[in-house]
């Protein structure tokens, strides 16, 4: 079955990542596949490729990255929601005079279509938020 | 409608949980998730109007979050299901929507 996933709250934050996480790697392995993983309000935070956890605790933003590189899932993340919290990338960032952008390979700034989209072509839309 | 519910919230925070049970129609499930898993617990407030629940709705309890808080499997209301991500999984995919009380 095609999965869309929505994520509103930022890591670390409560437990919607970390519990949207634990949800893909399970439909992974059932065989399904995640059409896309969008990232909304706060939740566009779990983008920021310079967050440094400590080296003894999880490392969400590097999670969603490999689990989207070794199965090539699409991470959006909302352009308006992400220009609000300082999540940019090299284009958003040079458009709006900023001198460094910060989101992490594997992650892809867009807009709320593609949050419309996943609701069209997937099967389920599962909301993970606080 | 067939539909999941998912509740992460503890019922002494909000009234999320009330709502959903007033507002769920009869072949909906519930799955309890996150702070959400302490609904199930036998023995509180709340108890009684789960019991009553459990007679028009299947409900269920996510083990993981039951265990990081600490909470004994053998405190879990009788009817209620307890599930682990797998199930997660299955749950989202046999109902036809899947509404997640935030």
């Amino acid at each position: 079955m095609k999965l869309g996933i929505l994520i509103n709250e930022g890591p670390y934050q409560h437990q919607a990542s970390d519990t949207a996480l634990q949800y893909v790697k399970a439909a992974l392995k059932k065989g399904h596949e995640i059409y896309r993983v969008f990232f909304y309000n706060d939740g566009v935070n779990n983008a920021t490729r310079l967050a440094t956890p400590p080296q003894d605790d999880r490392n969400i933003t590097k999670e969603w990255a490999s689990l989207a590189k070794d199965h090539g899932i699409d991470l959006v993340v909302c352009v308006a929601a992400a220009q609000r919290r300082g999540i940019l990338d090299k284009g958003e960032a040079e458009r709006n005079g900023k001198d460094s952008d910060n989101i992490e390979d594997g992650f892809r700034i867009s807009g709320l279509g593609q949050l419309v989209e996943a609701g069209i072509q997937a099967d389920r839309l599962i909301t993970f938020g606080d | 409608m067939n539909m999941l519910h998912t509740i992460n919230k503890s019922p002494f925070e909000n009234s999320t949980m009330s709502s959903c049970i007033a507002m769920c129609s009869q072949d909906s499930s519930i799955l309890f998730i996150e702070d959400g898993v302490i609904s199930v617990m036998k023995s509180t407030k709340f108890s009684e109007l789960i019991e009553n629940a459990l007679k028009e709705f299947k409900m269920y309890v996510l083990k993981p979050d039951l265990e990081a808080r600490g909470l004994s499997l053998n405190n879990v209301i009788e009817g209620v299901e307890i599930v682990g991500y797998d199930e997660f999984v299955d749950l989202t995919t046999e109902h036809k929507t899947v509404q997640s009380w935030l």
